[in-house]
């Protein structure tokens, strides 16, 4: 085992399948020589070659549009959107092209892709470098959606995305590249795709989060821990398309209270979908009605305040405590 | 002070063409190499295409079809282009692109599949390298750039070739996949169909570029303009295109001027647009009629050949919506299980909604 931070770990994920698989191709703006901006991928084009890794002229569209037509012809991209803000330039070839290139063909082609893209606040970046736009990419059918918390998460939701034969979108907390170092394999392993992890047992209340806001919400479960002794489950999806619906009932049985934690703001997205979940599976275990801990459904602002604008450990203990004294 | 030399990209092109509108020989050195048997393919093609579309636009009225986009006076770029390529190399067509992957081994039933929205229409067969057409005006430029950068990763002497209208060579899509191209030195053919309007905008408003050909210098690939009447002139571009990319010379991009007969689609009415002196003028163009004189010249062609083939086009294109007629219709199961190669939990459980 060796320790790593989750650029580390993706980096070491990315090594693993490009020597096992000659038909993965890494590419985006940046990628090849430098590595990329956060150098999440240095020393692979090195490595491997300037066919395996490469960089690519500054057009989106085009990103993901060869990604589909080398899927096509056999290859497995993983292509790389340079900051989050700039998915909407490639949302065609995303949301509509690669997900659907299985159905429009009844079968015969498909989509063997990876869409990297660096997301999430809270450290003060440049306008739209930022914003959590997972609940826009889950909506759509045919994709998948993960966003992984920790390192050992990284590397094995990376490789199992690599393996998938369908699209996925995969969205790497910028505040989480470089935040701690944990324990990961060296060897290839798999995390696998659409199942989630109880991070922390619990018995009095449960909360549903992923990427960054896992660590917010330990945080804030120390802390009720602490003052109060309640005790907190927390379960992060790690793919938030699909949920692991299953994960989260059982958790709801046992503690018959929930809140949902997201960055993203907070109307029509995947906190919004998980509720809708538990309404349709787990209503009658319920003690209270299930609450959002979310960003204000504005744009995402300017650095300034974002510290604020991201739920704090504070607003997750207020909520946790109107639940349990609903 | 500035040294860039813009005066030289200002002048009008001319288009090439191989045959005179009377169907006589003009332009000897740039004639495609085809045996007489070849000739009477390419032809037998062009008529039974037309033939086609004429039996789609009824079709279409009669409810028989989905959504059809009519392709008379498109058959020479349509057959032609087709025709100058191997078996092998892979089209990635837009919507009206249609001929061009029948031609190319998408049985016609499957064809007109697609136009009812049935997925098997897309559903392409083992070793036929085409794509679905697509709709999003542009996207299939892209697919077109990395399919054959998979040809030149697998070092695989075969190109690409994709189409879009003047139109669509107005869209962000179409830059990037040219400039991708050029720079990845890409074995691909963009080819656009200048049919003078994108469904009623004409050309004067698409672009104030003297020609689509031009922008391919801007790209560092090679641009071509030819007169997309004219089968052989369309043959010929696209085998020199192809050459050059199986060559390792890279990408080209050619504008064939040409014209569509009929509307936009079976719901546009052209006469709000177009002048009846405009569409009289482009009639006398006809390429089927030009190429029939040729043809005829040289003692390999008669009415009685036209008639035959016409005849032979109707038979099969109702046996194939016949065929179309009776494939099972989708279900929402099916659809369901055709989103991901495993169909997750969710969408498992969504199926029993539609027992
Ligand atoms: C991205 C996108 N925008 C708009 C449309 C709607 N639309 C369909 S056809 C068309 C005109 C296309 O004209 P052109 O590219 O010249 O092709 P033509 O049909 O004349 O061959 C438009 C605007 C579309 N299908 N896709």
């Amino acid at each position: 085992m060796a320790q790593m931070n989750m650029k580390e770990a993706i980096r070491d994920a990315l090594r693993v399948e490009l020597k096992r698989d000659p038909n993965v191709l890494l590419f985006g703006e940046d990628v090849g020589h430098v590595g990329g901006v956060f150098r999440a991928t240095e020393g692979l084009q090195k490595e491997f070659g300037e066919e395996r890794v490469f960089d690519t002229p500054l057009a989106e569209s085009a990103i993901g549009g060869l990604a589909v037509g080398l899927g096509i012809q056999g290859f497995r991209p993983v292509a790389e959107i340079q900051f989050v803000g700039f998915i909407f330039e490639a949302l065609d070839q995303m949301a509509i092209q690669a997900s659907r290139m299985r159905y429009r063909s009844g079968g015969r082609y498909n989509s063997p892709i990876v869409f990297r893209t660096p997301f999430g606040g809270g450290v003060k970046a440049a306008e739209l470098h930022t914003d959590s736009l997972e609940g826009l990419l889950a909506q759509t059918p045919g994709i998948k959606v993960v966003v992984p918390s920790n390192p050992y998460d990284a590397k094995g939701l990376m490789i199992a995305s690599i393996r998938d034969n369908d699209p996925v979108f995969f969205m790497e907390h910028l505040n989480l590249y470089h935040a701690f170092r944990a324990e990961v394999p060296e060897n290839d392993y798999t995390v696998e795709l659409g199942k989630a992890n109880v991070v922390r047992e619990g018995s009095d209340v449960t909360i549903i989060t992923y990427g960054m806001m896992v660590h917010t919400s330990v945080k804030a479960a120390d802390e009720l821990e602490k003052t109060k002794g309640i005790k907190v489950e927390i379960i992060d999806l790690r793919t938030i398309s699909p949920i692991d619906i299953d994960t989260v009932v059982a958790s709801i049985q046992k503690t018959n209270r929930a809140i949902v934690v997201q960055e993203a703001q907070k109307s029509s997205g995947v906190a919004a979908e998980v509720i809708a979940q538990i309404n349709e599976k787990a209503i009658l275990h319920l003690e209270a009605p299930v609450l959002r801990v979310a960003g204000p459904d504005t744009v995402y602002p300017f650095a300034q305040i974002e510290d604020t604008w991201l739920p704090t450990p504070t607003r997750i203990i207020d909520a946790v405590n109107k639940v349990l004294e609903f | 002070m500035s040294k860039v030399p813009y005066e030289v990209y200002t002048e009008e092109v001319e288009a090439l063409s191989v045959l005179s509108p009377d169907g006589e020989i003009i332009n000897k050195d740039m004639l495609p190499k085809l045996t007489d048997d070849q000739l009477k393919e390419i032809m037998y093609r062009m008529v039974f295409t037309r033939t086609w579309d004429d039996r789609a636009v009824n079709l279409g009225r009669q409810g028989r079809l989905g959504f059809y986009a009519p392709v008379s006076g498109q058959e020479a770029t349509m057959i032609g282009s087709e025709y100058a390529l191997q078996k092998e190399d892979f089209i990635a067509p837009g919507y009206r692109d249609i001929p061009q992957i029948v031609w190319h081994g998408l049985p016609l039933y499957q064809a007109f599949l697609y136009s009812r929205g049935h997925q098997h229409g897309g559903q392409v067969p083992d070793g036929v390298n085409v794509l679905m057409p697509q709709i999003i005006i542009g996207a299939q430029i892209l697919h077109a750039m990395g399919i054959a950068m998979g040809y030149k990763l697998k070092k695989q002497k075969q190109v690409a070739i994709t189409y879009t209208g003047d139109g669509g060579s107005s869209e962000g899509d179409f830059y990037e996949g040219l400039n991708y191209a050029g720079v990845y030195k890409l074995p691909v053919i963009f080819f656009v169909q200048n049919n003078g309007y994108a469904i009623t905008t004409p050309f004067s408003k698409q672009t104030a570029a003297l020609s689509i050909a031009h922008k391919a210098v801007a790209a560092g690939i090679k641009g071509v303009k030819i007169d997309g009447m004219d089968v052989l002139a369309v043959i010929k571009a696209v085998q020199e295109a192809a050459e050059r990319g199986r060559n390792g010379e890279g990408a080209t991009l050619i504008e064939a001027v040409t014209y569509r007969f009929r509307p936009h689609s079976l719901s546009d009415d052209a006469t709000k647009y177009r002048s009846k002196e405009e569409e009289g003028e482009w009639n006398a163009k006809d390429p089927i009629a030009r190429f029939a004189k040729y043809l005829e010249k040289k003692g390999l062609w008669t009415e009685e050949d036209t008639a035959r083939v016409k005849e032979e086009a109707k038979a099969k294109v109702n046996e194939e919506i016949k065929k179309a007629e009776k494939t099972e219709k989708m279900t929402i199961p099916g659809l369901i299980d055709s989103m991901f190669e495993t169909t997750p939990k969710h969408l498992e459980e969504q199926k029993a909604d539609f027992k």
